[in-house]
């Protein structure tokens, strides 16, 4: 094992703990200076001669939602003990929430994709052979996603100008959703009705005479928009509109939530909404791992209601998948996914870009089992198909 | 004091800290920072107040949240009925006198503000609260004041030891995590659980205990829709004593039926049929 290694004009612990939260906000954490002053304040407090308890102070302080408190242990070891990667594998082994292991109906359908698939496992390979490399990095963790999965640049595919339509049609969309409202009113300067609570209790300082007239509206309870879009091998050629799509409907509204699945899920919403749009597409082709590989729609749509539902999905969500409804896994999977999905959200759709195939049934297994409980099942073939949808989505 | 006399003060009112939750209260009450927990239902979150507020002796105020939950409701409103009677009643009452702290109607954060010492402020599942009152609140337990624009800042002489809950019916923004210390609180390992289930009912007997904690322990691991958390196991527990049962296995009837404690859906209900309950239980005898 070798010596803790930190920058090398770190001289102080405030210095180092800069460093450790430079490290953190590197690995997507929100720190900044104050949390470093915090930090050592922190520190102050507890016994520090007890590795255990400057762990669990940091921890308490630094990480801020349960996927950073989850993932702290790891990168505090990296940075203070300079574990690097070998030991990263190990830990990660005996969390019970982070990735589970592959599925094996996944396999790389081109060969250019199992070339790239074997090139990516043996450049993962080589650090862990020697030392030297681990070394070299100041304690950081290097790339914490770096699973051997064919990796597509989704670069080409997002920068192109026609692309924009898609997005210009999802915005109008999410427009249209957004247009809703309560039945509790609301303090307003330009209601429609009179606010007598607060008129008479203006009128105290008048004397009892109501000059200040005070008003209320019904507030604006907007839908949300959960998206799930399928990136597997047979959506390939329509990930490029679909993409934009989401992107669209995610910058439109700030609650707009979006999903990529192919036989996993991630939440990509985050991404979508990078102002760097050089930024954002790295940070999707990182997330879209095993991105044109098989599909579970069923497996998908359990993990999402297993873990983002109950804080994604609420009685005031459409819950919109995109996919063409090829599913591996057993119809009566994915039916139940949905039937748990359909108790929560207000309305499932699902745009299909068979639809608008001529002589196109819904008679594969997946879609057939999923018809029953979808509240639209809309074509999304081309741009002018998704600009109609703007229509559809007013009714719901 | 460290984070482990805490924790042991915890353990004396009956509540069993993780290593973490303790650190997490500690650093709270030594920095005087809020602190916000978050994890599945029914594993002890709004119970940490309760024992903190009982450890230190100290006042439990509670906000519960719900979504509508304005300022009126949560921080303080005039009390308007009493304010006109007064100025009717006096017919040359000033205005001024109808502003004063008598007309105030204190709601929780302005109670929990207004103490003479440190009191407990628990605002339970902050998640259902919306965006506008998470950000009044940030004011509030940043500054620990609060203004009433007619009779000024009230300042807090005691700042209140905040906890706050969420159960992730929505994320909450970042300035609020910023503000507020964290901990995750997941459901307890069996020792842990076994550790909670014996301070909580301390009479039960070691054998059942175990027998309890581990079937509860292997029906998390089902697929169930609602899973059912330490209060759940504490319920069932306490039904389990109150019938007089000893040992699960004796009987698997009275013991099926006592599952209304703990699953608490239609399909969790059917996903475990007597069958399988008599499985779980066989390996825990």
């Amino acid at each position: 094992m070798t010596a803790t290694r930190f920058p090398e004009r770190a001289s102080g612990p405030a210095e180092r703990m800069a460093g450790f939260l430079a490290h953190l906000r590197m690995n997507g954490y929100r720190t900044g200076p104050a949390e470093t002053a915090d930090a050592l304040a922190a520190l102050g407090s507890v016994t520090a001669t007890d590795p255990g308890a400057a762990r669990l102070a940091m921890k308490t302080l630094l990480a801020s939602g349960e996927d950073a408190w989850r993932g702290f242990d790891d990168l505090y070891d990296a940075y203070w003990f300079n574990t690097g990667k070998q030991r990263l594998a190990e830990v990660r082994a005996d969390h019970i929430r982070t990735q589970a292991a592959r599925p094996t109906l996944w396999q790389p359908h081109l060969g250019e994709d199992a070339a790239g698939a074997d090139r990516g496992g043996t450049d993962d390979a080589r650090p862990d052979a020697g030392e030297d490399e681990a070394e070299g990095t100041d304690g950081r963790l290097i790339a914490t996603r770096t699973a051997n999965m064919t990796r597509r640049d989704l670069r080409e595919l997002m920068d192109e100008d026609s692309l924009r339509a898609a997005e210009r049609a999802a915005e109008r969309l999410a427009r249209a959703l957004r247009d809703r409202r309560s039945r509790r009113q609301r303090a307003a300067q330009r209601g429609q009705r009179f606010d007598m609570r607060r008129i008479i209790r203006a009128s105290l300082a008048r004397g009892g005479e109501p000059l200040d007239l005070h008003r209320r509206r019904r507030s604006e309870r907007p839908l949300k928009i959960v998206a799930l879009c399928d990136v597997s091998g047979s959506m390939t050629v329509y990930a490029r509109v679909f993409l934009a799509f989401l992107k669209g409907l995610v910058s439109a509204d700030t609650r707009t939530d979006a999903y990529l699945f192919h036989t996993r899920l991630m939440r990509v919403t985050q991404a979508l909404r990078d102002h760097d749009g050089l930024r954002a597409a790295g940070r999707l082709s990182l997330m879209a791992e095993g991105f044109g590989g098989g599909t579970d729609i069923a497996g998908s749509l359990t993990r999402f209601n297993d873990a983002y539902a109950a804080q994604a999905v609420g009685g005031r969500t459409v819950v919109i998948i995109l996919s063409d409804g090829y599913c591996t896994s057993p119809p009566g999977h994915l039916s139940a996914a949905l039937t748990r999905l359909r108790k929560r959200a207000r309305r499932i759709v699902w745009l299909n870009p068979l639809i608008g195939w001529r002589d196109y049934a819904p008679v594969a297994r997946g879609i057939a089992a999923a018809l029953p409980h979808l509240d639209a099942h809309l074509p999304a073939n081309t741009i002018e198909a998704l600009g109609a949808l703007e229509q559809e989505f007013a009714r719901l | 004091m460290g984070h482990s006399e805490l924790q042991k003060e915890l353990a004396a009112s009956a509540y069993v800290a993780s290593d973490a939750l303790a650190m997490a209260l500690h650093l709270s009450l030594v920095l005087g920072r809020p602190l916000l927990l978050e994890g599945p239902a029914g594993v002890g979150k709004t119970e940490v107040a309760k024992a903190l507020a009982e450890v230190r002796a100290a006042r439990l105020i509670r906000l519960q949240c719900y979504e509508g939950l304005d300022a009126a409701q949560a921080i303080y409103e005039w009390n308007y009925q009493r304010q006109l009677l007064a100025l009717r009643a006096s017919e040359a009452g000033s205005e001024d006198a109808v502003f004063s702290e008598k007309y105030l109607l204190k709601r929780p954060l302005l109670e929990a503000i207004t103490q003479d010492t440190p009191p407990v402020l628990l605002i339970d599942e902050i998640d259902r609260a919306d965006e506008a009152f998470e950000a009044y609140l940030l004011e509030v337990l940043a500054e620990g004041q609060i203004t009433v624009p007619e009779l000024g800042t009230i300042r807090s002489v005691a700042p209140p030891m905040a906890v706050l809950t969420s159960n992730g019916t929505r994320d909450l923004s970042d300035a609020l995590r910023r503000r507020c210390l964290y901990c995750f609180i997941d459901y307890p390992s069996r020792d842990a659980e076994l550790a909670i289930l014996s301070a909580r009912h301390p009479g039960l007997e070691a054998r059942l205990a175990a027998q309890i904690v581990h079937t509860v322990q292997a029906i998390r691991r089902e697929d169930l829709e609602k899973v059912p958390g330490v209060a759940e196991m504490l319920d069932w527990a306490a039904a389990l004593s109150g019938l007089g049962i000893n040992d699960l296995s004796d009987d698997p009837s009275i013991v099926a039926a006592t599952m209304v404690c703990l699953l608490k859906t239609a399909a969790d209900r059917d996903a475990m049929p007597a069958d399988v309950l008599a499985r779980i239980i066989g390996k825990a005898a």
